[in-house]
């Protein structure tokens, strides 16, 4: 029992401490990554040391790595208001409502390959029957371990469960600070997510018909015997990264909270609070990509690595490597796109998503069920 | 004659993606020629780094010196009664070791100038240019604004010309001398007066 805590423990530390560690950094990354995209040269000038006598700028500066760092000082010391009239309850609980779901879907993704502690200096056979022997016999001996905090058979359903109530930080923040365009920001952010959800369901449901689980390990085996999901979906793919980027309620989807023009839900946060809501956009931003490298493109899986004969411990690191350059792909991925298309209009987005979205998710399905019915009747040839 | 740009949005448009690839082409090259390759920014990093400015750029005002290190200026009060702003105020005494005028007390008030340069026009030998390639530099009160006779001075230096003209017979006399007229180079000027400063 003590062995699975601490075993859990760990876990969640490598999980949760790579998830905000890539979040903060991502807070430069959007501003420098955009300031490059537009011929600026973007945050740089945070320093450790102050400057040098006659000089202007400080030093050790890390390419503006400093920035998440001074501005999370910034915000910790800022002012903590509260409108007179909100309330005050539902006020200071809704950046934790926005916070801990993104926190707790990190539970079912896994990180890395499945970890044999009693065999961490040997070579793996590839050999699927060795193998099998091998994870039986771990098992037994209680040194089997999942790289995945939480190992649940209806793994994504869990995800969806859980993304679904982050909904609520942003709906409580907009309605409880007694302000009308934090109201109206609050339900736009509520109408657009619960609309995406819809499509990001069905786009997945794709995905487990070719892979036939839903548990994400298993999810990452079967395309580690197959293809990436990426090619056996690519409809799939795109609708889901589509929907992923409006559940981010990031631009070209970024209606809830415009902060250019249309303010948005948390227009009365300040302070730490407000920085809960800014992390916790960032995190959304890291945990769409790890849904995607999972789902779609093999998790830790890169094509020939595992011909090379390596010892098992280093496996496991490469595989865990090769997540996360995944991950931080796709986030790279995600905020060239932040900057690259213009906001949708609100109809547009509606437009969007339950005329344009849905009906190609549901078409993808029926489509994948088909094909699948055809090949096992021996009708159709297999898709690869 | 302005040029019409139409644009008929037809189904590859309507499809979005190979739209969305198109531009994201556009700022990822950018991103990718900024971060790797030959860079095109356009930020100057301005403490660090400044702007070389034009060769007419007006900047604060400066007096003139003579050869002796007294003000060119010879208080003909040109330049006040040119300046359209009224920033300009002289008080005229008489100059001990000739006929001449001279400034007892030179104010321009930086706030009220329109940095028009109609006192260099005006000004019959010389003496107040605005040359000096700096910015009027933020105040905290008005009346560090209002720079004296010893703030403009302070900035002078001598000029090529002599006081009072070189005479009718300047080009046999200077003629020697080689090419009196100066050619403007901006990098010689930007390390001269802003790099100097």
């Amino acid at each position: 029992m003590l062995a699975i805590v601490i075993a859990t423990l760990i876990k969640m530390l490598v999980m949760l401490g790579f998830a905000i560690a890539l979040a903060a950094v991502l807070t430069w990354m959007e501003r420098r990554q955009s300031a490059m995209m537009q011929d600026r040269i973007g945050p740089e000038r945070a320093y450790l040391l102050p400057p040098k006598p006659g000089q202007t700028l400080g030093r050790i500066r890390l390419w503006g790595l400093i920035h998440p760092l001074a501005d999370s000082l910034k915000l910790a010391t800022k002012e903590d208001f509260i409108p007179p009239k909100a309330h005050r309850t539902l006020y200071a609980i809704a950046p934790i409502f926005a916070l801990a779901p993104v926190l707790m879907v990190f539970a079912v993704i896994p990180f890395g390959p499945p970890l044999l502690l009693d065999q961490l200096g040997a070579v793996l056979p590839r050999d699927p029957a060795r193998l099998a022997e091998l994870v039986a016999g771990s098992q037994a001996a209680g040194k089997f371990h999942y790289l995945q905090i939480a190992h649940l058979d209806i793994g994504i359903l869990f995800v969806f469960a859980i993304t679904s109530l982050s909904v609520y930080g942003a709906t409580l923040a907009g309605w409880a600070s007694f302000n009308a365009y934090g109201m109206l920001g609050g339900m736009r952010a509520a109408a657009q997510m619960f609309s995406y959800e819809i499509t990001m369901g069905l786009a997945v449901m794709g995905a487990f018909l070719v892979y036939g689980t839903l548990e994400p390990n298993a999810v990452v085996e079967a395309q580690i015997q197959g293809h990436w999901g990426v090619l056996t979906q690519p409809l799939g793919f795109l609708l889901f990264f589509f929907a992923a980027i409006a559940e981010t309620k990031r631009a070209p989807f970024d209606l809830p909270e415009g902060e250019s023009e249309i303010v948005g839900y948390f227009v009365e946060y300040s302070g730490a609070r407000f920085m809960i809501f800014y992390l916790a956009e960032f995190i959304e931003i890291v945990f769409a990509a790890c849904l995607v490298t999972t789902l779609y493109f093999g998790g830790w899986h890169f094509p020939g690595l595992s011909s090379l004969a390596l010892p098992h411990w280093l496996m496991v690191l490469v595989g865990m490597g090769v997540f996360m350059a995944k991950v931080f792909v796709l986030c790279f991925l995600q905020l060239a796109i932040r900057w690259s298309v213009p906001r949708m209009r609100y109809d547009q987005l509606m437009k969007l998503g339950w005329k344009g979205l849905l009906p190609a998710s549901i078409i993808n399905v029926v489509l994948t069920a088909a094909w699948i019915l055809g090949e096992q009747a021996k009708v159709l040839p297999a898709w690869f | 004659m302005a040029k019409v740009v139409t644009f008929r949005r037809g189904l590859w448009e309507q499809l979005y993606i190979p739209e969305l690839i198109r531009g994201m082409s556009v700022t990822l090259r950018h991103f990718f020629v900024n971060t790797f390759g030959s860079k095109e920014i356009v930020t100057v990093r301005y403490p660090e780094e400044k702007r070389v400015y034009p060769e007419r750029f007006r900047g604060v005002h400066r007096l003139m010196l003579r050869e002796d290190g007294s003000v060119r200026c010879v208080a003909c009060m040109m330049c006040s009664t040119a300046c359209p702003a009224n920033c300009i105020h002289i008080e005229a005494g008489q100059r001990e070791d000739s006929f001449e005028k001279y400034p007892v007390r030179f104010d321009i008030d930086e706030l009220v100038c329109v940095v028009c340069g109609m006192c260099v026009e005006a000004c019959p030998c010389d003496a107040i240019r605005m040359d000096s390639g700096i910015h009027m530099p933020p105040v905290e009160r008005r009346y560090e604004a209002l720079l004296r006779k010893d703030d403009l001075t302070a900035r002078g230096g001598q000029n090529i010309s002599v006081q009072g003209g070189a005479g009718p017979d300047w080009r046999e006399r200077y003629a020697p001398l080689g090419e009196l007229r100066q050619v403007y180079d901006p990098k010689k000027r930007y390390n001269e007066t802003i790099k100097g400063s």
